[in-house]
């Protein structure tokens, strides 16, 4: 079961990150899904395997995420929503997490897809950079398609 | 001192050079003399473009017989999102952690 959450495609930014695991996709799965250990190499946090569940992730930091579960489709697909407010826009945030597990030889390969709208967009591509927000928001949209 | 950000920016200020670079990046790898046909500049101008594209790391190219095969790089423009970056190193130092995890998990 998926919920899709709405952004605006056009402030859309994505992070990619993947490595292989040497261990199978079911245990992968409980790292990833069983609160007690998403704490040892997440964050604190009172996370539910229920889709629609919100729950709070606490960093070390003093930071609380807003999150709810998006997708859980076990064990290859697992999704939450990871919002940060913050009256300083440069730390604001709304984006949302993916977990991809694919099964391989040796283990697991695991994908994880950040997607982010970042109200401070404007002013991180400002100043002498004006006109490049809208040339890289191009530029992911056509990668987007691609994929 | 020179940033690897101001050499991106500098070899995308150039809108023909912009502009090869998002035709890449839409229709794939493409050669010299494809790109020329729609860059509306010769094909020596073409080449001067896309060596400074590859010198930034935006693109890369590939020989075969006498053609030469160009291909973007989207990757090469990570430094210019501070907050892909911070989120990157977020993420490559939790998977750290969950792999540790892992190790020491019960099966």
């Amino acid at each position: 079961m998926t919920i899709t959450p709405q952004r605006p495609a056009t402030e859309t930014r994505t992070v990619v990150v993947e490595r292989d695991i040497a261990h199978a996709p079911e245990k992968l799965w409980r790292a990833l899904t069983q609160p007690h250990l998403m704490e040892e190499w997440l964050m604190k946090n009172d996370f539910k395997p229920e889709v629609g569940h919100h729950f709070n992730l606490r960093g070390e930091w003093g930071g609380v995420l807003d999150c709810q579960v998006l997708t859980l489709e076990p064990p290859t697909r697992l999704a939450y929503s990871w919002n940060y407010k913050h009256e300083d826009p440069a730390f604001d945030l709304t984006s949302v997490v993916t977990f991809i597990l694919t099964p391989t030889a040796t283990g697991t390969h695991l994908r994880m897809e950040q997607s982010g709208f970042r109200p401070d967009q404007k002013q991180a591509f400002g100043g002498a950079h004006a006109g490049w927000k809208s040339f890289l928001d191009n530029l992911e949209t056509l990668l987007a398609k691609g994929e | 001192m020179q940033t690897p950000s101001d050499a991106l920016f500098r070899a995308l200020a150039d809108p023909t050079r912009r502009a090869l670079f998002e035709r890449l990046c839409r229709d794939g790898e493409q050669t010299v003399g494809a790109l020329t046909a729609q860059a509306g500049v010769s094909q020596p101008a073409v080449s001067k473009h896309l060596a400074v594209l590859k010198e930034s790391g935006l693109v890369r190219d590939r020989r075969e017989g006498r053609q030469t095969h160009y291909s973007p790089e989207p990757g090469a423009l990570a430094p210019l999102n501070d907050w892909a970056r911070r989120m990157t190193s977020f993420w490559e130092a939790r998977f750290d952690a969950l792999e540790n995890l892992l190790n020491r998990m019960d099966q």
